[in-house]
């Protein structure tokens, strides 16, 4: 079992290697962009996953932590100085009410079945998008507004979307360690219970409540994280953030990679940035690409009918398989011999 | 006697229906219990008010002295009452391995560790595969549980059980819908947890054998109601259990569809 970790965690830091080495050979600045996208869209999709994945949580309004996390940082480095410490109160800021707003929307649903969750974070996320829309003094309206980061240190500066990528890399692959971890600490097992059987969870003693409030402050602030570095990476803020189309995407990257997996989110991430971009330049070719939105409901219908499992999901059932179909054939044999 | 859980005058109803009806008994601590009763008779509805998956419409249960009707299944179960369930009731799609470690985790009050491995606590996965070993599941330990055939998935319920180590262990047909090969192993393991001078079990239980050669005292439900209670010497000549239990049992499968087991 150790083995097995160990050996999933190389295969894991050497992926992140070679993204690390990728902008010395592929440095055009779309890429790079791109690149980035899938960093905070994997994050994000991995937050999602904490709830879908692996307590079995519903969430319709998740792009609004993503959103709280993008103004708080755009809005304070609008309003303060384009300093670090600005930054760094932003980033505590999002993390602070994207933890709050999460806290507040599961003790009021949780102890509901979950679809309140999913009709609350639904409402919320479209408050939020009101307030964003009509809160125009601060938030500039519908039409956004451009923000200054701070000047990097020396040559850094001259490579900024080099080190935004390498920044937004460094954060996925911590925060990827980070909730794995979490997902196989004593408490991610009795989240993935809850999932399976609250019931039973509750008649083996322990309370379901605590472990659905934790995971959706957690999911919350990961999710507000993801928002600041979507903000970062375009220095630009607007309310499409709050919009439901960057929940479904993070619903649809978790399902096509694979739910209650964290490497599937970030896969499904790569999956549908990379489709975004190429389908949106085959517009020329034919209107209905520039509908891309179409052909992902349909990519979605057939992942749910044919691939339920996502990506990492059905690879890993197809390896425990063969795992199990060699320690029989092993016992098989022993039997053989014995007899 | 000490008793270790009692009910006074218990009732619960559903509609007009009432399942269980003004019930009074006593389990002594230490003691196998076996209670029996045609399908329907409410027996399981019996236990459900033990452990709290329903609460009574009027009466008391009482576990150790305790008044504890109003408490909920999770204190309940935190205060020493584990049961199995006669509708299997595991964690499907998690490995038969991971059940049982689940229960014991709860038992150790592992709850809100989330820094470290959960490899880090390996007795807990050490005791689940010794007590896997018990109910002879221990080659399909690493089976999701969702694979597991219905004798299997009985024994991963008494498992989850034992591993909670409970000081009463409430028993809802154990054996159900077992094939014939399998039902001495799950008895083994049951006349083991019997053994234990410091567990009360309360079985319920249709193959009379068994119950029988079992128990110290069996309770005898008819309707909801109490019929009688004693040793098994006792209920055998018991003369209403017999008119009224032997020879109803027999109407009593016709109307099992609509029973409240």
């Amino acid at each position: 079992m150790i083995k097995k970790i160990q050996r999933s965690t190389w295969i894991y830091l050497a992926v992140a290697f070679l993204l690390v080495l990728l902008p010395f050979f592929k440095d055009e600045r779309w890429f790079l962009f791109l690149m980035i996208q899938v960093f905070t869209f994997g994050i994000f999709a991995m937050s999602y996953d904490l709830l879908l994945g692996y307590t079995g949580i519903i969430s319709f309004g998740h792009a609004m932590f993503f959103g709280i996390g993008a103004y708080s940082v755009g809005i304070i480095l609008d309003r303060m100085e384009a300093s670090y410490t600005s930054l760094l109160i932003g980033i505590l800021v999002a993390a602070l009410l994207g933890g709050l707003v999460s806290f507040i929307a599961g003790i009021l649903t949780l102890k509901l079945k979950n679809h309140f969750y999913a009709m609350l974070t639904l409402a919320l996320a479209s408050m939020f998008l009101f307030i964003a829309e009509k809160w125009r003094s601060v938030t500039h309206g519908s039409d956004g507004f451009t923000f200054r980061l701070p000047e990097l240190p020396g040559p850094l500066e001259d490579h900024r979307n080099i080190t935004i990528y390498m920044f937004c890399l460094v954060m996925m692959v911590l925060i990827f360690f980070g909730l794995r971890r979490l997902t196989e600490s004593p408490l991610g097992k009795i989240l993935v219970a809850i999932r399976e059987n609250e019931g039973r969870v509750e008649s083996l003693g322990f309370r379901i409540m605590p472990y659905k409030v934790i995971i959706s402050v957690i999911s919350g602030v990961v999710a507000s994280f993801a928002g600041v570095l979507y903000a970062i990476s375009i220095r630009f803020v607007g309310t499409n953030v709050f919009a439901i189309d960057v929940t479904l995407d993070a619903l649809l990257m978790t399902i096509i990679g694979g739910v209650g997996t964290l490497v599937g989110p970030i896969i499904g991430a790569g999956i549908i940035e990379f489709a975004h971009h190429y389908l949106s330049s085959l517009a020329d070719v034919h209107w209905i690409f520039e509908r891309w939105i179409i052909l992902f409901g349909i990519v979605y219908i057939l992942a749910v009918i044919f691939f339920p499992a996502g990506i990492v999901g059905t690879i890993k059932a197809k390896l425990h398989k063969r795992k199990h179909r060699k320690i029989e054939a092993k016992q098989q044999n022993a039997d053989k011999m014995a007899s | 006697m000490e008793s270790i859980i009692e009910t006074e005058n218990l009732s619960v109803s559903f509609g007009g229906h009432i399942a269980v009806n003004g019930v009074t008994v006593e389990i002594v601590k230490n003691q196998f219990t076996s209670i029996i009763g045609p399908n329907g008779a409410g027996k399981t509805t019996f236990f459900n008010l033990l452990s709290g998956q329903l609460s009574p419409t009027e009466g008391k249960v009482l576990y150790k002295g305790k008044d504890i009707t109003r408490k909920s299944t999770i204190e309940r179960s935190r205060m020493g009452i584990g049961r199995s369930f006669q509708i299997t009731n595991v964690f499907p799609n998690i490995t038969v391995l991971e059940n049982v470690r689940l229960a014991i985790q709860s038992r150790e009050n592992v709850r809100f560790q989330m820094f470290r491995h959960f490899t880090h606590y390996k007795a807990f996965k050490e005791e689940a595969i010794n007590i896997l070993d018990t109910v002879l599941l221990k080659d399909r330990m690493d089976s999701l549980a969702v694979n597991l055939s219905h004798g299997e998935k009985r024994k991963l319920e008494i498992a989850m059980l034992l591993a909670l180590n409970t000081e009463l262990l409430l028993l809802d047909e154990p054996t159900a819908g077992m094939s014939l090969e399998e039902v001495p192993a799950i008895l083994d393991v049951i006349q083991n947890i019997k053994e234990d001078e410091n567990r009360t079990v309360v079985l319920i239980e249709h193959k009379m054998e068994m119950v029988l050669d079992l128990s110290d005292e069996i309770i005898v439900l008819y309707n909801g109601e109490l019929l009688a209670q004693g040793n098994p010497q006792e209920i055998m000549e018991n003369e209403t259990v017999q008119t009224a239990y032997i020879g109803g049992s027999q109407n009593g499968e016709h109307t099992s569809e609509v029973g409240t087991n």
